[in-house]
């Protein structure tokens, strides 16, 4: 019973109104932002391995999500965030 | 010479030109402003006015080498001096107390496991939305109630070796629990002992422990059977019934996100709670860095303070930058700085400085702290710019 809950929970927390968008973006993508930003991975903010959303995603360590957020004036914001173990 | 454009072709030039330089929000403000004037618009008025939004809005953007954490720890900083220092206030509910003020912002940015006053707002689906009854029901299916909620009297008898419930009926209509259901649960929590209604009083439940009750474990057996819990959610402990427009939300005293999501009739979209940790842990660090900013920019605004939505966005960017939120002070940001005297020049100064000389710490002198330290130029606007010179380069 504990796992059945653990499963729905996990996907209904991606439809909850305080979490933005997240998906792991591809290899290419990812060193493109590198690039724009002239920065190495670990210097992008981190989103842990084990944090809901990414498991829910299915994000690896060493991978880059990518986070649209809303801003509170209407727009949106891509940000991307570095999965550490 | 008037010759109006249609409203296709100021879209499209405008997003032509804009539309990768600045935010989606503005393009679309100065499209609709624009669609207004369509009938006296030339294509070179649309030029000038497209270039100028262009120019305003570099001019506002934030310079290279600004220091805007030391903006935002003034921005934050100043107002929090005019705050009241008292501690509680009836927000909106009259039954509940609500930490506000400086107590609750001090809460906020040290990152506290629980917060002292711990409140979740419980959103209810369609069929249970309008009706009164119907949220009822499901604020009775998760406020927390143990048997001794529906207790008026625990009588221990030590020469009958029983321990004797009288239960309150009015709590039990309240509660919506009936006698059975008591006995049903107490069945399964107390395996060594007969438990049966008493057959002069139906609201009079009987446990007869077959072993003697050692007197000096009495209490400890009584407590064990008033903490049972009866029926809800381990830590929703009160749930108050609010009207807001024509929905009904349950206002709960405590927090248990994860288990509150799941059941039936809640809507799990919209439920929220106070506790910045429990989101964290539940719904994900990105959900509670837009909690954490919410929950400060509402403090602020509660006393009347302005204070700009970006310097607090700044604060929650710090906190939750490792994955995890992080408090402000010594155990948290300030404490993970890499320069010693950085670390040294905020708190706790001498150990700072002994363990850095035992570990033999080095720094760097690259921080704005250190640079003020030692006298040297803070990394701080023009400051920020290095030249370096190297006579081996070769100029065709």
């Amino acid at each position: 019973m504990v796992s059945k809950r653990g499963s729905s929970v996990s996907q209904k927390i991606l439809e909850h109104e305080l979490v933005p968008k997240h998906e792991v973006v591809s290899l290419k993508e990812g060193l493109e932002v590198l690039k724009k930003y002239g920065i190495k991975p670990d210097q992008l903010p981190w989103i842990k391995a084990n944090d809901p959303v990414a498991k829910a995603i299915g994000a690896k360590p060493g991978d880059i999500v990518k986070v649209v957020r809303k801003t509170p004036w209407g727009g949106e914001i891509v940000v991307y965030r570095y999965v550490v173990p | 010479m008037t010759q109006g454009l249609t409203l296709e072709e100021v879209r499209e030039f405008v997003e032509k030109s804009l539309s990768s330089k600045i935010p989606r929000s503005v393009v679309e403000e100065l499209i609709s402003v624009l669609s207004r004037y369509l009938d006296k618009l030339t294509i070179e008025d649309l030029m000038k006015i497209v270039k100028s939004v262009e120019e305003e809005y570099n001019e506002n953007l934030v310079d290279p080498g600004e220091p805007v954490g030391i903006v935002t720890a003034q921005s934050i900083g100043e107002p929090s001096t005019q705050m009241t220092l008292r501690t509680f206030h009836y927000a909106g509910v009259r039954e509940l107390n609500v930490t506000l003020g400086l107590p609750r912002l001090i809460e906020l940015v040290d990152a506290k496991k629980v917060p002292s006053t711990p409140l979740t707002y419980v959103y209810l689906e369609e069929p249970y939305k309008y009706d009164r009854d119907k949220a009822m029901e499901i604020a009775r299916k998760i406020e927390l109630t143990r048997v001794a909620n529906v207790v008026s009297r625990v009588d221990i008898d030590l020469v009958a070796n029983a321990i004797i419930l009288s239960l309150d009926p009015d709590m039990l209509r309240d509660k919506g629990v009936d006698v059975d259901t008591v006995i049903q649960v107490l069945r399964k929590s107390i395996k060594k002992a007969d438990i049966a209604v008493n057959q002069e009083n139906p609201y009079e439940v009987v446990i007869q422990y077959k072993e003697p009750i050692n007197p000096l474990k009495a209490e400890k057996i009584r407590d064990r059977i008033l903490n049972t819990k009866l029926k809800g959610i381990k830590g929703i402990n009160k749930v108050i019934i609010q009207r807001r427009g024509n929905e009904y939300v349950l206002v709960c005293e405590g927090s248990n996100l994860r288990e509150l999501m799941d059941v039936e009739g809640v809507d799990h979209r919209k439920i929220r709670t106070n506790n910045i940790k429990e989101v964290e842990e539940v719904l994900g660090i990105e959900a509670a860095r837009t909690l954490l900013i919410e929950e400060i920019a509402n403090v602020l605004e509660e006393q009347g303070l302005e204070v700009d939505i970006r310097h607090i966005m700044l604060v929650a960017d710090m906190m939750t930058r490792t994955g995890s939120v992080k408090q402000i002070g010594r155990h948290g940001i300030a404490g993970s700085k890499e320069s010693p005297l950085a670390r040294a020049s905020f708190e706790v100064t001498v150990k700072n400085l002994a363990d850095a000389a035992v570990r033999g710490g080095v720094d760097n002198l690259k921080g704005v702290a250190e640079s003020v330290i030692v006298g040297n130029y803070a990394p701080i606007g023009t400051a920020i710019v290095k030249l370096v010179y190297n006579p081996y380069i070769k100029v065709e």
